[in-house]
């Protein structure tokens, strides 16, 4: 191909016949779609030349993905061959485009040179893909993935095998990517925001997503931010912003398309993202019409096929005056990756009062959430399953009522319309006694049934009995079911599981236990994995997810700081003004010139109303704004502070006592311990804040029988209390034992912390922690099993070796400065005066 | 001649499940934020309750947790969410071709009306 195809016309230039004459520019996908529904309307109406840039008749563009998978080939994709437009009596100039349109001539003119005049002209000359403008973009080896010879072109790189980059996690960079990885190219995408087709997928999916591509042997790079494609002559590779080098001989561009509308802007049509149109597809010169990808309708542009076929109907028939009119279209998404099913329809941002249905079934694989407002279906994702996908789609277009079938909708169009079905306890009830109720612990019916009426009478208890809903829980609604079925009014008030928050059927210690027991790496993948009822949680239970995982993989486990409560997420205390607190960490009480200069500083320099002495032994400066509040930290770091996580689930404050430094009556250097365990302790993260105390002697003047962990020096060694309380309910500590040296009561103190990191629940101070758990059981652990205790210190210090980096240090050196900056500021006045 | 609509930057300034903000030179800050869908709202930033800033709390679906006591607020609606009662006016808000857009109008009256 690549020859001018010519066929029957009537030659070029206005026709004898007396026919009007339609010329079409682009033969792509709503370009012959419009053609085609212009001729089933009224064959001989017009006489029609389309041209095409592409040196190829029309095809199917979305099959591209299929034919780079070698699942396809271009014969197969081709929607209308030559014989097509021969009989019909089209004449098509391929591989020729048209460079400009002269609207008071009425003509066109192609490349070639050619000149045809028109009576009507049809622009269809869809997208061009988006060209991130970095260093590198125009050398040999880099792609988009739009067009026939794009395929080519990937086709011949990969058969010289190596790495290909596809830049773009969206449905055409996953696309390419798993195309060029069937052919046997090692491929990275890179994506820059967090998740996958985030446009069409939320967090969940997109996780599930990510996982499988994985699997396939692809590397997914999330929040990957493409600074330059490095190479001589050709690609050899691509860097991203933080310095990473990935090798490529082939870089392929899927991060966007852009309507192509230089051909119309430079013919003076009215453009806005696309060629604008109005409901007949006539831009702002009645004789020239555009349709697909590149024109704009009231105010939306399309990058999908659904659209197109909708605005060429409209077009046909204003063509042949019988005006319909084109209304908008909702689209839904498959992505086209076999093994893999993905399915979004419809909207689920920003309405008010939308609701969100979510089942995700763990072991299958399965996340499905619809999204409906008012009764009806607005939006719908799908993963894993999405055999319904064209049912909720259905009912979204047509904006069905859908209040009859709620419950069951989730479940899908063979339930929820299977009538006799509706009621879910009846069928409960309905199961036969060796009926399977837990997969993962093959439980049946009858001995569920059989362990309630044996006393198990509440969802824990039938757990912990004969194991039903203990593993993956994904039956846990079924036991409830049978739990009311066989105890009746009973059950409801033995109905109390302690679950995290209401986003999930699991307690806390359940989800601990699985995200070890299952090795669970991310919030998304608890949430999936332990059915998770809502789409990204809430405010209780991200906050403990984050600090589980965290806890689970010292190292490895990437913090979310959206997860984080805001004094946590700002490194400084909220201010109920808005304004935040700062608390420099002064090592167990101890200052010194430098320090309270630099603090003094700090006052007058930003003005703060106020400086306190806290009872934790420090200074607190108030009334910091939230823009100040790096140049703050720069300052106080620059007088040898580092944070002091008044703000955190976290180590708070070492108090201690002057000792036997100074102190007539003290037996140790207890300021000296406080100051060393404080720097063995700052910056780790823990279910609740933690203090610790040291005293010098009985007397204890650092209060350490009221504090998480305390030491009493004596002249023998070293009391240790745990479990001390001094807020809202006061507890007085525990007695733990007694140790000889201070490197023995470091090291208890590392353990205890630790076994109370890895067992309390998230917001569990250790006094409450201890009281439930029992006094006996901290003793086991920490007392009577050595060597468990040594591995406890070890653990903790391992985690302390990824959390001991100043989080002031990093932010005043630049990190995350939208957490203190303005998106941007708004002047109502200037802007009213400027009008 | 003004538009309707004030461009306030990428959307990719905003972070997921996050929140940015906008002050307006003589009235009340305005919140922008991103949900984990990437819907885009805007808001007066200030809590019914006690005036706490929206912007600082936890996102989470189409609500916010106030971060100076934890009432929820619907981000669509501005309004209260469960027990509570109370009401932050909303600003429309939308994104087009990757930029965050607010309405005009809106900002300039809560602005002046605040
Ligand atoms: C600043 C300070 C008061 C002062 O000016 O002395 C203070 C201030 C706050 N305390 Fe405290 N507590 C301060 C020492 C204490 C102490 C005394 C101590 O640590 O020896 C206690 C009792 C000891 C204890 O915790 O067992 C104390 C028991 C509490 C409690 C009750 C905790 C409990 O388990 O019952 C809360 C509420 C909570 O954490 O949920 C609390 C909460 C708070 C909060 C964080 C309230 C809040 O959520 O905003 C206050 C933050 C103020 C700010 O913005 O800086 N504060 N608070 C002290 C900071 C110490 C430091 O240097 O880090
Ligand atoms: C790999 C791939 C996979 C896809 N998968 C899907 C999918 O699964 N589902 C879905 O709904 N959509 C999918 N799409 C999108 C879909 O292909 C487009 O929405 C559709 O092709 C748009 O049709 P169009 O006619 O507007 O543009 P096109 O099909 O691009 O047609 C425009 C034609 O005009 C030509 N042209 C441009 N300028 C000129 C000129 N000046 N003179 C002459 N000719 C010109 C171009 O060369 C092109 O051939 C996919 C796209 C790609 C690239
Ligand atoms: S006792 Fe603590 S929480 Fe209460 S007002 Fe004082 S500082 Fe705030
Ligand atoms: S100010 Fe928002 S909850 Fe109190």
């Amino acid at each position: 191909m690549g020859v001018h195809e010519r066929i029957a016309g009537e030659g070029v230039g206005g026709g004898p016949d007396g026919r009007a004459h339609l010329v079409v520019v682009g033969n792509g996908m709503a370009g012959c779609r419009a053609v085609e529904e212009l001729l089933a309307r009224d064959p001989g109406r017009y006489r029609v030349t389309i041209f095409g840039a592409e040196p190829h008749v029309n095809y199917n563009r979305i099959m591209l993905s299929p034919v780079l998978a070698g699942e396809k080939t271009f014969d197969d994709i081709v929607i209308n061959g030559l014989d097509w437009y021969h009989d019909n009596g089209i004449e098509l100039i391929t591989g020729d485009p048209v460079l400009a349109i002269d609207r008071v001539g009425k003509s066109v003119t192609a490349r070639s040179g050619r000149t045809v005049s028109y009576d009507k002209l049809l622009i269809a000359t869809g997208s061009d893909p988006f060209i991130i403008p970095v260093p590198g973009k125009d050398l040999p080896g880099v792609i988009s993935f739009r067009d026939m010879a794009d395929v080519d072109h990937m086709l011949a790189a990969a058969g010289a095998g190596g790495d290909a980059v596809v830049i773009g996690g969206g449905l055409l960079g996953l696309e390419a990517a798993h195309g060029l990885t069937l052919r046997g190219m090692k491929v990275t995408v890179l994506h820059l925001m967090p998740t996958l087709m985030e446009r069409q997928l939320d967090e969940a999916a997109g996780w599930l997503l990510k996982t499988a591509l994985e699997a396939r042997g692809q590397t997914i790079l999330t929040g990957a931010d493409t600074a330059e494609i490095v190479g001589d002559t050709a690609v050899e590779g691509v860097r991203l912003k933080d310095g990473t080098l990935i090798p490529a001989s082939l870089v392929v561009m899927a991060v966007g398309i852009r309507p192509s509308v230089t051909l119309a802007r430079d013919a003076g049509l009215d453009i806005g993202r696309g060629i604008k149109v109005d409901d007949h597809m006539v831009t702002s010169d009645p004789d020239v019409l555009a349709v697909g990808e590149c024109v704009e309708h009231d105010g939306n542009v399309y990058g999908l096929v659904a659209p197109l076929w909708d605005m060429c109907r409209a077009l046909a028939d204003g063509l042949v005056e019988q005006h319909s009119g084109y209304r908008g279209s909702v689209t839904s998404t498959k992505l086209k990756v076999s093994g893999i099913d993905v399915f979004s329809a419809g909207d689920f941002s920003g309405m008010e009062g939308v609701e969100d249905i979510v089942l995700r079934d763990a072991s299958r694989g399965i996340y499905k959430r619809v999204v409906v407002k008012d009764e009806r279906i607005v939006g719908a994702v799908l993963y894993g399953d999405t055999g319904d996908g064209n049912w909720y789609f259905d009912l979204l277009k047509k904006q069905e009522n859908i209040s009859d079938i709620r419950d069951l909708l989730i479940f899908g169009q063979s339930f929820a319309s299977g009538g006799g079905q509706a009621d879910p306890k009846a069928a409960v009830a309905a199961l036969s006694d060796d009926a399977e109720i837990c997969g993962c612990n093959g439980v049946s019916k009858a001995r569920v049934c059989q362990a309630i009426v044996d006393g198990a009478v509440s969802l824990d208890a039938v757990r912990s009995t004969c194991k039903a809903s203990a593993s993956c829980g994904s039956c846990t609604g079924l036991v409830e079911q049978l739990l009311s079925i066989t105890l009746g009014e009973d059950y409801g008030s033995e109905h109390i599981v302690k679950t995290l928050c209401k986003c999930t059927s699991f307690g806390h210690d359940d989800v601990r236990r699985e995200i070890v027991a299952q090795g669970m790496r991310a919030i998304p993948e608890v949430m999936q994995k332990l059915h998770w009822s809502t789409p990204d949680g809430c405010s209780s239970c991200r906050p403990a997810l984050n600090y589980y995982l965290l806890c689970a993989w010292p190292g490895e486990y990437v913090d979310d700081q959206q997860s984080r409560f805001v004094n946590e997420r700002m490194h400084a205390n909220i201010q109920k003004d808005g304004t935040y607190s700062v608390v420099p960490r002064m090592w167990g009480g101890l200052t010194n010139p430098r320090e309270l200069r630099a603090i003094a500083d700090v006052v007058e320099k930003f003005n703060a109303p106020m400086v306190k002495v806290t009872g934790g032994q420090r200074l607190d400066i108030f009334g910091i704004r939230k823009e100040d509040l790096p140049a703050v930290w720069a300052d106080l770091n620059a007088g040898g502070m580092v944070s002091g996580h008044a703000y955190g689930k976290s180590l708070r404050t070492v108090k201690t006592c002057v000792g036997s430094e100074w102190c007539r009556f003290g037996t140790q250097d207890s300021t000296g311990l406080g100051v060393r365990i404080e720097r063995m302790t700052w910056g780790s993260w823990m279910p609740h804040k933690f203090k610790i105390a040291v005293s010098g002697c009985p007397r204890n003047c650092a209060e350490a029988t009221i504090k998480d962990f305390g030491v009493v020096c004596v002249d023998s060694g070293y009391e240790l209390h745990v479990g001390g309380n001094g807020g809202i309910k006061v507890r007085a500590t525990d007695l733990l034992c007694k140790v000889a040296t201070e490197q023995q009561a470091m090291d208890y103190c590392a353990a205890f912390i630790q076994l109370y990191r890895e067992h309390a629940r998230y917001l569990e101070r250790t006094a409450p922690w201890i009281e439930r758990v029992g006094l006996d059981f901290i003793n086991s652990r920490i007392v009577d099993d050595e060597a468990g205790r040594e591995a406890l210190t070890a653990r903790f210090l391992f985690s302390q070796s990824f959390s001991q980096d100043d989080p002031w240090a990093a932010r005043a050196a630049g990190a995350e400065a939208e957490q203190h900056q303005h998106l941007g500021e708004f002047r109502p006045l200037d802007a009213i005066a400027a009008e | 001649m003004i538009g309707d609509w004030i461009d306030i930057g990428p959307l990719s300034a905003i972070p997921s499940r996050g929140a940015r903000t906008v002050p307006v030179a003589g009235g009340e800050e305005i919140a922008i934020f991103r949900t984990g869908d990437d819907a885009v709202y805007a808001l007066v930033n200030r809590c019914p309750h006690k005036q706490g800033p929206l912007s600082q709390g936890i996102v989470h679906g189409h609500a916010v947790a106030c971060p100076l006591h934890n009432w929820r607020i619907n981000l669509a609606s501005g309004e209260a969410i469960g027990d509570d009662k109370g009401c932050v006016p909303t600003i429309p808000a939308k994104v087009d071709a990757g930029r965050v857009l607010i309405s005009r109008l809106h900002a300039v009256t809560s602005a002046l009306a605040a």
